[in-house]
C-alpha cells in the first residue's frame, strides 16, 4: 500500500518509478503483478483521438461602447452567447455558415491555439446598459480574457468496432464504413487509453489533475453519457463504451500538436484532444488494472447500417486482434483500421511521463470519485403535455 | 519482363476504339485499369502495363500512333507530415495498402502501390493529404 503523499514525496525527491502504460504491461508480464505494485509508482495514460463533445468558453472583453453580444460568430461559425454580454462558448461540432463542413468550431479553437487572428462578428438588441447594436473586429487567442476547453465528454472508456453489412459505403463519426463488411474501424488506444487502466475509476475522479492538450488540465464532473454499469468482463474491463470524464483546460497553454480540428466527411467536425492521466499503483489492485493488455481488453463489432438505436452485433474483439490488421466476423476476414492515434498518444503517454519524473507533475487524489451506480438513460418520444409557455 | 504506369488521354472522337484490346492482342501485354473516366470532353485510361520490355515500348509506339496522349504515371499523393496525425482514417479506406502503418505506428505511404482513388483524401479528417501534380 502507497499514499498519494508516499507517491508524491518520491516525485518531488526524483526517486519515483514511472512507466507508461504499455512499458508496464510488459513488466507485469514479464515479473508479475506483485513485482508491479511493489516497484512501480506511477503509470501514465495517452489518447489522441476525435472527441465531438468539446468546445471552449471565451471571454472577449467589452468594447466601447460595450454590447452585450446576443448572436455571435467566430470565422462566421455561430458560437453559444446565451451567457453574459461577452462570454461565449464555442462548440466544436457548429458549422461554418459560409463554407458549411469546410470549416467549423473544431477549427476554431485550432485557429486560436495556432495564434492565428479570428473574425469576431456580433449582433445585439441594444439596451441602456449595453447600447451597441453590432460589432466586427478581430481577435487572438492572446486578446482575450479567459479561453479554457471545457469538453463535456472526453477520454471514452472504451468504444465500439463499426462494420458496415449494407452494399453502400456509410459515411459516419467512425470514418468511412466500406460496404459489405469491407472494413471494420475502431477508436481508442487500448491499453494505453486512460480510463482502461482504472476501470473502476478508483484514482481518476473529480479533480484529477492530468494532461490535456499540451498543458496541464482538470477532471471537472464525469463526463456526458458516463456509463460505469455496462457490461464488463472478469478482469472489470468493460466491453463496450463505459465511463465518460468532462474536462477542463486553460486554452491559451495548449498546442495544435495535441488540439486538432478534424473533419469526417459527409458526417462534420470533430476535436482532436490529447488526453493523458498519471495514475498512482496505490496497491496490488491498482497493479493489476494497469497491466492488463490488448489482448484482455475487447471491443464490440456493430452494425452501423442499421438506423435503429440498438444495432445488431457481431460479437468481441480484443485490441490485440483489432491492431493485427483484421478480425473475422461470419467467416470472413475484415481490415481494421484505427481512427485515434496511437503514435501520438504514446507521444502523450511518454511526454507525461517525463512532466512526472522531471518536472515534478505530482497526482492528486480525486476530490470526490465519480459515480459507479447510474446507467445511461435514452431519450423517450412521448406526446408533449403542454407544459411549454 | 518491364512493367510501366501510364496515363492515356484519349480524344473525344476516339473514345469509341478498342484501344486496350490491341495492347493484349498485338503486343501480349497484361493490362491493369488502375481508373477509367470518360467526360463529355475527353477520355482518362490510368493504366498498369506489363510484358516483355521491347513490347511494352512498342505498344506505347502503337497508342502514340492512334494519337492517344500517353503520358507516365508521375503524380502520387503527397501526405503532408505536419498535418498528418497518423491516426489511421485513411487506411480504412485505402483498397491496395499503399497508406499502412509501420511498426511503430507511423503512417507511410507506397507510391508503387498506389492507384490515385484518391479515397483517402475523402477520409483524412485533416486534410493532409493530396494528389501531387
Amino acid at each position: 500500500m502507497k499514499s498519494y503523499e508516499e507517491i508524491n514525496e518520491k516525485i518531488r525527491s526524483g526517486k519515483a518509478v514511472v512507466l507508461t502504460a504499455e512499458e508496464v504491461v510488459a513488466l507485469g508480464r514479464e515479473k508479475g503483478v506483485k513485482h508491479v505494485a511493489e516497484t512501480v509508482d506511477v503509470v501514465t495514460t495517452g489518447t489522441f483521438g476525435p472527441m465531438c463533445s468539446s468546445g471552449a468558453f471565451l471571454n472577449f472583453g467589452h468594447s466601447d461602447p460595450p454590447i452585450k453580444m446576443q448572436k455571435v460568430w467566430l470565422n462566421d461559425v455561430p458560437v453559444f452567447a446565451g451567457l453574459a454580454a461577452v462570454d461565449a462558448y464555442v462548440g466544436a461540432t457548429e458549422l461554418s455558415e459560409n463554407v458549411g463542413f469546410d470549416y467549423g468550431g473544431g477549427h476554431v479553437i485550432e485557429d486560436l491555439i495556432a495564434g492565428k487572428p479570428v473574425v469576431l462578428r456580433a449582433i445585439s438588441y441594444g439596451t441602456d446598459c449595453y447600447p451597441r447594436r453590432e460589432i466586427e473586429t478581430e481577435i487572438t487567442l492572446a486578446d482575450l480574457n479567459q479561453a479554457y476547453l471545457f469538453n463535456p465528454r472526453n477520454a471514452y472508456q472504451n468504444y465500439n468496432i463499426a462494420v458496415n453489412s449494407c452494399a453502400r459505403t456509410l459515411n459516419t463519426y467512425m470514418g468511412i464504413l466500406l460496404p459489405n463488411m469491407g472494413n471494420a474501424t475502431y477508436s481508442t488506444s487500448g491499453e494505453l487509453s486512460p480510463l482502461l487502466n482504472d476501470p473502476h475509476y478508483r484514482t481518476i475522479g473529480i479533480g484529477t489533475r492530468i494532461f490535456m492538450g499540451g498543458t496541464e488540465g482538470y477532471v471537472a464532473w464525469e463526463g456526458t453519457q458516463h456509463n460505469p454499469m455496462q457490461a464488463r468482463g472478469d478482469n472489470g474491463e468493460p466491453l463496450a463504451p463505459s465511463g465518460t470524464l468532462a474536462l477542463i483546460g486553460d486554452m491559451k497553454k495548449m498546442s495544435t500538436r495535441y488540439i486538432r480540428g478534424s473533419y469526417y466527411y459527409k458526417y462534420g467536425i470533430s476535436l482532436f484532444v490529447g488526453v493523458g492521466i498519471p495514475i498512482p499503483i496505490l496497491d496490488e489492485e491498482m497493479a493489476r488494472c494497469v497491466c492488463i493488455g490488448n489482448e484482455d481488453i475487447y471491443a464490440t463489432a456493430l452494425d452501423y447500417s442499421v438506423e435503429n438505436r440498438a444495432k445488431p452485433n457481431f460479437g468481441r474483439f480484443s485490441y490485440k486482434e483489432l491492431r493485427g490488421g483484421s478480425i473475422t466476423i461470419n467467416g470472413k476476414s475484415i481490415p481494421t483500421a484505427p481512427l485515434s492515434s496511437l503514435k501520438r498518444a504514446r507521444e502523450i503517454a511518454d511526454l507525461l511521463k517525463t512532466w512526472v519524473k522531471d518536472e515534478k507533475f505530482t497526482l492528486t487524489a480525486p476530490v470526490k470519485p465519480l459515480p459507479t451506480d447510474h446507467g445511461f438513460k435514452p431519450l423517450n418520444i412521448v406526446p408533449p403535455t403542454g407544459a411549454m409557455v | 519482363m518491364a512493367e510501366q504506369r501510364v496515363v492515356l488521354t484519349f480524344h473525344r472522337w476516339q473514345l469509341d476504339k478498342p484501344v486496350t484490346y490491341h495492347l493484349v492482342k498485338d503486343y501480349d501485354l497484361v493490362l491493369n485499369i488502375l481508373q477509367a473516366k470518360v467526360t463529355t470532353e475527353e477520355g482518362k485510361l490510368v493504366l498498369g502495363l506489363s510484358g516483355l520490355e521491347q513490347n511494352v515500348e512498342k505498344g506505347i509506339e502503337w497508342l502514340k500512333e492512334q494519337q492517344v496522349i500517353v503520358e507516365p504515371l508521375a503524380t502520387g499523393l503527397s501526405v503532408n507530415k505536419d498535418s498528418c496525425v497518423d491516426c489511421g482514417a485513411c487506411t480504412a479506406v485505402c483498397p491496395t495498402g499503399a497508406l499502412s502503418f509501420s511498426d511503430d505506428w507511423t503512417l507511410g505511404y507506397d507510391e508503387e502501390k498506389c492507384i490515385l482513388c484518391l479515397a483517402c483524401e475523402t477520409a483524412c479528417p485533416v486534410r493532409a493529404i493530396e494528389e501531387k501534380f
